[in-house]
């Protein structure tokens, strides 16, 4: 410990020249069999600076941080902290040396409070108690409140991600890792942790952030490097980039335009909820209240809202997974069926696209074939006299991968063996290929590159245009804007009226994502049109 | 009078090797492993505990044996569920059926054998006050030995970091790897633990319970101490309460068939798997959030390097 302080010189405010970097990996590699997740990776990162580390999924972003912070060892190449090589035993070396890290899935125990979880996350040099007021004076400095007392799983996604910052900055960094921290939150709490991260730089701390959000890192990062398939492509100036030229360089090409078909004409109401309230069935769930819609055939209705607001509950009363009381509150096609099991539902003609792809979506063990036959056995004619039509679910595979460029090894892998774009392309594209009338889709491009999500948002514009009515659930305002015709939001159960996509600004939705309410002439407007 | 201290001796008697087992289950719990080989770890111990005793003519070597049986037997289960990441619940089955064929290997030279049974403590003057006074000042080395390792663990649990670093891997271990906990050493030495007491309380039977011993021995006490956990809700203090309620049904099960109740024994055996059955409703209806058990029981984890 001693001899680290002895080593951490204060570094000249913002001079590059002349010094090393706070961090520098050199040749970073790491392999994994024959897969190279990261390959010669050379990055700098110098004090004062907020560093922005871009790319799609699997482009090698997280294992280069899990390689700084110790967590995973590299193959090759070197990592050098104040202009010395470093070779990092595990986190809690990189902590002692003044690296901090804010996951993106958190690394928090929610049966633990939340002064049990921040000591976890130090080495344990102080007593419980002296912790607890060190833990208070860092909250109230960085205006980051917390209760030490409460347990985790009460709090909220925002607040669990307050645990980590101040976690984090309770070890004093020199250098900060967030590993896509604004995912989760409405785009006022991003508001508020960007002035934290810029007061940390101001005081002097370096900053590596993760995203994929163009605009956030055009408008908060001083530099920006982006991998694609585990290569460095380049490091500049965000600020003089466009976020179409930053994207080119994380895709590395044009992304397909996705285009509504003009004059879409609305019909018949073909997705309606009445008054729809239901009690929660697990002791972290949400209790939905009062939820009404209408949707009508050609129309796409956008759900945004920050994760566990109640969506998951929404569609699982939708798709059937849990019954309501009244039939009446889910009506599909004209039939009350808030009572109707799933495969009655999909009769009805409904289709259903949950969050989870592997797991809840499909079987991972399973074959495409069968977990095409799971969902469509009911109405899509795969099965005769109660035997499986092998060729009609063979068929279906074939059918949904060329229609969707799902991209795969065999004819008829195990789910688990695609990645997570064509995954859910195919997914998609099985529930489509029914001709549904009613498509309920939750988070369809989550963890998705950008080329998979563009043809999964062109197909669902397409099967509005067909004239079904769509559903999407997304945490992804930007893909709302894009594809729904009206937004409405879910906060604690409840569901706002939904604002027409043209009056929907972020602010708007901003807001109801964080509970307020709209004026109430704006809302009776938004309502009205 | 006589009849009342003599029940309440039986109880604490019968209740030990309960206590013992469940303490060491409590722990590898909660650190978010299910070892169902207690019972087979447990009839081990019985067996090479009574083989050390008779052996060396020293209670506290058969002792040591037992422990010694019972952390053997569960390294088997943590090499085979945390270094290969097999199914645990399969694992823990599969080790008590293990146990029981080795124990009767094991026990084959001495089933008929006798020893001197562990002494109990006498204090003149305390051990002889009436009723209270046997009960408190007069049992054997393991009733004590039992209480001062469920307040040890409670301690440990509650008051040191070590307790929470423990409690943090059973609730999420993922969470606890990617902060640099070393998840699978922690969960080792926790199934160690268990074995440990397992072992202890298997050792006891033979040792203090009956001077002798015979194969399946522990009839069934293992499962009874996992039912014990559960019922405790994974908790030290109600693992007291628990321990002690499941002797006393054991204890008044033969009195009850002494006295010509006409409860059929057979129902009196349930009891203990009854109760933890109506507990675990009374807790999945009560709890307003949060889990009672620990979060990753019984799950399999890999770290990736």
């Amino acid at each position: 410990m001693q001899a680290h302080q002895r080593m951490l010189d204060p570094t000249p405010d913002g001079l590059h020249s002349g010094e090393s970097p706070l961090l520098q990996t050199v040749g970073l590699t790491k392999r994994y069999g024959d897969f190279l997740a990261n390959d010669s990776i050379d990055i700098e990162i110098w004090p004062k600076e907020i560093h922005a580390l871009l790319g799609e999924n699997g482009a090698g972003k997280s294992t280069l941080v899990k390689a700084i912070y110790g967590l995973i060892q590299p193959s090759a190449g070197e990592i050098r902290w104040q202009g010395e090589r470093i070779a990092l035993s595990g986190p809690s070396e990189a902590r002692s040396r003044g690296i901090g890290m804010v996951f993106q899935h958190f690394s928090l125990f929610d049966n633990l409070t939340v002064a049990e979880n921040v000591a976890l996350g130090l080495d344990g040099k102080e007593s419980f108690k002296d912790m607890s007021a060190r833990l208070e004076q860092v909250s109230k400095t960085y205006g980051l409140p917390l209760d030490p007392k409460r347990e985790v799983w009460q709090l909220s996604v925002g607040e669990r991600q307050r645990i980590e910052i101040v976690r984090a900055l309770m070890q004093d960094p020199k250098f900060l890792i967030l590993d896509e921290p604004t995912a989760v939150l409405t785009p006022q709490e991003a508001d508020q942790l960007f002035v934290v991260l810029e007061r940390l730089k101001a005081e002097g701390r370096a900053i590596l952030y993760i995203s994929h959000k163009l605009e956030e890192v055009k408008r908060l990062c001083d530099t920006a490097t982006i991998l694609r398939g585990g290569k460095k492509i380049q490091t500049c100036n965000p600020r003089r980039e466009t976020a179409a030229s930053l994207a080119r360089m994380m895709v590395g090409g044009e992304i397909r335009e996705v285009k509504a078909a003009a004059g879409r004409q609305t019909t018949i109401p073909r997705l309606v909820v009445n008054d729809l309230s239901l009690a929660p069935d697990e002791p972290h769930g949400v209790r939905l209240e009062h939820i009404s819609f209408e949707l009508k055939g050609g129309e796409i209705l956008g759900i945004a809202g920050v994760a566990g607001n109640g969506q998951d509950e929404l569609f699982a009363a939708l798709s059937g997974e849990r019954l309501a009381k009244d039939p009446g509150t889910v009506v599909i096609e004209g039939i009350a069926a808030g009572h109707l099991s799933i495969t009655k539902r999909r009769k009805l003609g409904a289709a259903f696209v949950p969050e989870e792809r592997l797991g809840h979506g499909t079987a991972p063990r399973m074959k495409l074939s069968e977990n095409a036959l799971l969902t469509g056995h009911a109405a899509s004619g795969m099965v005769n006299r109660g035997f499986i039509d092998t060729a009609a679910t063979l068929d279906t595979v074939d059918k949904a991968t060329e229609t969707f460029d799902v991209r795969k090894a065999k004819r008829d892998p195990e789910a688990a063996s695609l990645s997570g774009g064509n995954l859910q392309k195919f997914i998609v594209g099985r529930e489509i290929l029914r001709n549904p009338a009613v498509l309920v889709v939750s988070q369809p491009t989550w963890g998705v590159d950008a080329g998979a999500a563009a043809v999964i948002r062109q197909a669902l514009l397409d099967l509005a245009t067909a004239g079904a009515a769509v559903l999407v659930t997304s945490q992804d305002l930007d893909e709302l804007a894009e594809i729904a015709d009206r937004i409405a939001v879910m906060f604690h159960g409840r569901l706002s009226e939904p604002l027409a996509t043209r009056d929907a600004t972020r602010e708007k939705l901003g807001l109801l994502m964080g509970g307020s309410s709209l004026e109430p002439k704006e809302a009776a407007h938004a309502a009205g049109a | 009078m006589e009849l009342v201290e003599a029940i309440i001796l039986s109880v604490l008697a019968a209740s030990t090797p309960l206590l013992i087992a469940a303490t060491g289950e409590l722990v590898t719990e909660r650190s978010g492993v299910l070892n169902l080989g207690v019972e087979g770890m447990m009839i081990v111990g019985a067996a090479c505990g009574f083989g050390g005793a008779w052996l060396t003519g020293s209670i506290l070597i058969g002792a040591l044996f037992g422990i010694v049986a019972g952390t053997l037997m569960s390294l088997v289960f943590a090499l085979m569920a945390l270094g290969l990441a097999v199914n645990q619940v399969a694992t823990g089955l599969a080790l008590t059926i293990l146990g029981i064929g080795l124990s009767g290997l094991i026990g084959a030279g001495f089933v008929g054998e006798r020893i001197t049974p562990a002494a109990h403590l006498h204090i003149p003057g305390l051990t002889d006050v009436p009723l209270i006074g046997r009960v408190l000042f007069g049992e054997d080395a393991f009733v004590y030995f039992s209480i001062a390792l469920i307040i040890g663990v409670w301690w440990f649990l509650y008051r040191t970091r070590a307790g929470l670093i423990l409690r943090a891997c059973g609730d999420n271990h993922i969470s606890a790897h990617a902060l640099g906990y070393p998840v699978l050493r922690i969960r080792t030495l926790a199934v160690m633990f268990g074995g440990a007491c397992a072992g202890l309380a298997g050792a006891y039977l033979p040792l203090a319970y009956t001077p002798f011993f015979i194969p399946g021995m522990t009839a069934g006490r293992g499962w009874i101490a996992l039912a014990l956990v559960v019922f405790a809700s994974w908790r030290p203090g109600r693992l007291v309460v628990g321990a002690y309620l499941f002797g006393a049904v054991t204890i008044l099960q033969l009195h009850a068939q002494g006295w010509g109740v006409g409860i059929p024994s057979q129902f009196m055996s349930a009891l203990p798997y009854l109760a933890t059955v109506i507990v675990l409703v009374l807790l999945s209806r009560a709890r307003t959030g949060g889990s009672t058990a620990p979060a990753a029981l019984g799950t399999v984890f890999v770290p990736d390097r």
